[in-house]
């Protein structure tokens, strides 16, 4: 391989498979190790801080919950960018991109859901509540797995992605009305809910962890995100290789 | 308190148990991937544009 | 595009076509519900229009995967991807053919299951006017789901699971505005205009989203 010619040099390289992978394959232990360091540090600072006067050891469930959401909500986006640059700009590799997203949103937001709920057991006495944000996120997961679904149901990947873009988009432009509505739903239902977190300022003590901890699970995501459009590069090529061997072989 | 101890522990696992998942997925899946690949190659089979086109 | 509405209406409606089966659906799914809650009256007037809305909600979902399947069988999609006319005008269309022939047939014999479950003429009512602003945007979300279908050799469940996450907002404000007719601290009107203005927002992104999928999968 001629060492230059895979340089990176403008974002339009990047839609050159062979230079993503080449990037990949040299990004990924960086990014690997730093996804370990960061968890390493984020684990001892979760361990080590004091437990908060109200909430008790309980609150170091934030530490994961968090950052768990906040990712699961980040895939989401992650894969809107990703729809539009399919419908936009027919970027080769965005649809790939989309795909390889839905998984690992799917996961962290079912974590985000079990934490949650985790978190919710001993500080409201409930495994589940129809709280506004709850339902939301369990709205969310429903639109991860439906979009999973259509995407093993098919078997043309291009046109998969061309369909599954426009659902995520669609369901990107729903995200705000359906929060709006179960916002609305959840007020109309529960008056004056005590069973709210307060809603205050998260203290300095607390924000330290979280932080790195988001951090961490971040840089894990972009790590998972990056290997698994990698081995879908290498799904496709196995398969046009296949094609193209099947046609060798008809036509000899 | 040691109750709630449960909690923070059950929750912990969980995200080892969904990150474990999401990590074996990705490199086993990988790992096939690359086996895959290189027995199309040793059997012959090369991209039309075997040097850096798109499949 | 007058032409393609009455045809559609027709294909609909004769034997064969989805209508009818949906409103049997929808009755069916009304009659369940005094079995599964027992037959107190009281009851089944408070949960009334909630059923009646998911009701309705499921059975305008049975045949949407329709919408554009016979289309893609007997090659007129193909035809109308290639008209002259906007490709969404189209859908849009064929949209309110589906409307009328499946969602407003709901509409109309709701009242009448309302009385089944004992419900106060304002609650009828109230459901009735919601069911006919929301059940449009059920089928304008639901034309993106059935333009994804045609793409997939085995589409129909899917379909259902792809758009229900998406008509959440349309069942919670169609039910609230329902309830809010009936007790007495919380406004009709809000809900209600929220309603219409989801149904508009729809009228215009949905036919949209589900001519860009029709494209992209007869490509």
């Amino acid at each position: 391989m001629r060492e230059r010619s895979l340089a990176i040099r403008s974002f339009t390289d990047l839609a050159n498979p062979t230079r993503f992978v080449a990037l990949a394959g040299r990004l990924l232990p960086w990014l690997a190790s730093l996804t370990v360091l960061l968890f390493a540090i984020g684990l001892t600072l979760c361990f080590t801080t004091a437990a908060d006067y109200q909430q008790g050891e309980t609150v170091r469930i934030m530490y994961i919950h968090v950052p768990a959401a906040w990712l699961a909500m980040m895939g989401y986006t992650v894969m809107a960018a990703s729809a539009l640059g399919t419908l936009v700009w027919r970027h080769p590799l965005a649809d790939v991109a989309a795909k390889c997203a839905a998984p690992i949103g799917a996961g962290f937001t079912a974590l985000a859901l079990v934490t949650g709920s985790l978190w919710g057991k001993p500080m409201w006495g409930t495994w589940w509540v129809w709280d506004a944000r709850l339902t939301s996120f369990f709205i969310l997961f429903l639109m991860y797995l439906g979009l999973i679904a259509l995407n093993r149901a098919m078997d043309d990947a291009g046109r998969a992605a061309k369909v599954a873009a426009v659902l995520i988009l669609v369901g990107f432009v729903n995200i705000p009305i359906i929060k709006f509505s179960v916002d609305w739903w959840n007020t109309l239902h529960q008056p004056a809910s005590v069973l709210r977190l307060g809603g205050s300022a998260i203290d300095p003590e607390f924000r330290r962890p979280l932080l790195v901890m988001a951090l961490a699970f971040t840089c894990l995501f972009f790590t998972l995100h990056l290997a698994a459009m990698r081995t879908e590069i290498w799904r496709r090529r196995i398969a046009a290789m296949r094609r193209q061997a099947a046609r060798g072989a008809a036509s000899a | 308190m040691s109750a709630h101890l449960a909690y923070v522990a059950a929750s912990y696992g969980a995200a080892l148990l969904v990150v474990a998942g999401l990590v074996s997925w990705v490199v086993l899946d990988a790992r096939a991937r690359r086996r895959e690949l290189q027995a199309l190659e040793e059997a012959g089979i090369r991209r039309r544009s075997a040097g850096g086109g798109a499949p | 595009m007058m032409a393609l509405y009455l045809r559609d209406l027709k294909l609909a409606t004769r034997a064969g076509g989805g209508a009818l089966t949906g409103i049997l659906f929808f009755l069916a799914v009304v009659a369940v519900v005094p079995f599964g809650l027992g037959p107190d009256l009281k009851l089944l007037a408070r949960v009334g229009p909630a059923m009646l809305w998911i009701g309705a909600l499921l059975a305008s979902l049975l045949g949407l995967d329709r919408l554009f399947q016979a289309e893609r069988e007997d090659g007129a999609l193909d035809v109308m991807l290639m008209q002259e006319t906007p490709l969404v005008l189209v859908v849009f269309v064929k949209c309110l053919a589906h409307w009328t022939a499946s969602g407003l047939p709901l509409v109309l014999i709701s009242p009448l299951l309302g009385l089944f479950l004992n419900m106060e003429p304002a609650a009828i009512l109230a459901t009735m006017l919601t069911l006919l602003a929301g059940t449009p945007a059920i089928t304008l979300i639901g034309a993106m789901g059935a333009a994804v279908a045609v793409a997939l050799p085995r589409g129909g469940l899917l379909v259902s699971i792809l758009v229900l996450p998406l008509v959440v907002p349309v069942l919670i404000f169609g039910v609230s505005a329902a309830y809010a007719a009936v007790e007495d601290p919380a406004p009709f009107l809000p809900p209600f205009l929220i309603l219409i203005a989801i149904s508009l927002f729809f009228a215009v992104i949905g036919p949209a989203a589900a001519a860009v999928a029709l494209r992209a999968s007869s490509e």
